[in-house]
């Protein structure tokens, strides 16, 4: 069963948008309310559109659920590999060596009162998208597997 | 002044919401309204200063909840048996 034309051209209109709010949420985690977790459950909800919009085969056409299961796999691993990786080069666990280092994420803050400077904070951008990418993963598959379960009985 | 006028507002349309999710015999527009009744409290959360909470209420309450009663309704009839 398939939603009515309008429903499809409307989810196929917003999906992007919605995709690019929630990862706008994840990368300005550090700076603005929101972070890993909210993104993450704003780009499930545009992938939620789409399932919720299309039938049970065309789903399965477009989404992969082998893709979403390593998605959210690969999001955790990335998260307790950059805890880890201080605890390789001697820090505590979970240190944050990244920040004021001068690379990647690594600019000093700048005092007084900014907007703010997106390329600081060292782990934190990091472990927000690894946080991110595992809750859109999980999320998305929890509404999969919604949909095969109702719609595999042949109603 | 319009703080007041702004959480009477939100309050009020909570309710109505909450109602509608009662009395509609139309399971999708009950699925509808209560994804309403979502969006008003995360409305509700914002005005009351907490923008974190209100994010996480706006995806996971009226998006993914609200994705998930429409993916159940699929399986069962769209409209009530009417005893009222």
């Amino acid at each position: 069963m398939r939603m009515s034309k309008i429903v499809r051209t409307g989810s196929d209109l917003m999906y992007p948008f919605i995709f690019i709010f929630g990862w706008y949420v994840i990368m300005h985690g550090h700076l603005t309310p929101g972070g890993g977790f909210q993104g993450g459950a704003v780009v499930a909800t545009g992938a939620a559109l789409v399932i919720v919009a299309y039938s049970y085969q065309e789903v399965n056409a477009m989404i992969k659920k082998a893709i979403l299961m390593f998605q959210e796999s690969g999001g955790l691993v990335l998260f307790i590999g950059a805890g880890l990786a201080g605890m390789i080069l001697g820090f505590p666990f979970f240190y944050n060596w990244l920040a004021n280092s001068g690379s990647l994420f690594g600019m000093s803050v700048i005092p007084g009162p900014n907007p703010g400077e997106l390329n600081t904070a060292g782990f934190l951008p990091l472990m927000n998208i690894a946080v991110g990418t595992e809750v859109w993963g999980g999320l998305t598959i929890v509404i999969l597997y919604m949909l095969s379960g109702v719609e595999k009985e042949g109603i | 002044m319009i703080e007041l006028l702004a959480h009477g507002l939100v309050l009020f349309g909570l309710i109505v919401s909450a109602i509608m999710v009662f009395y509609m015999q139309d399971l999708l527009a009950a699925a509808l309204a209560s994804g309403l009744f979502s969006f008003l409290i995360s409305l509700e959360f914002y005005i009351l200063q907490a923008p974190d909470v209100a994010i996480s209420q706006a995806g996971i309450g009226a998006g993914l909840t609200t994705a998930i009663f429409i993916i159940a309704i699929r399986g069962t009839k769209r409209f009530e048996e009417g005893h009222r």
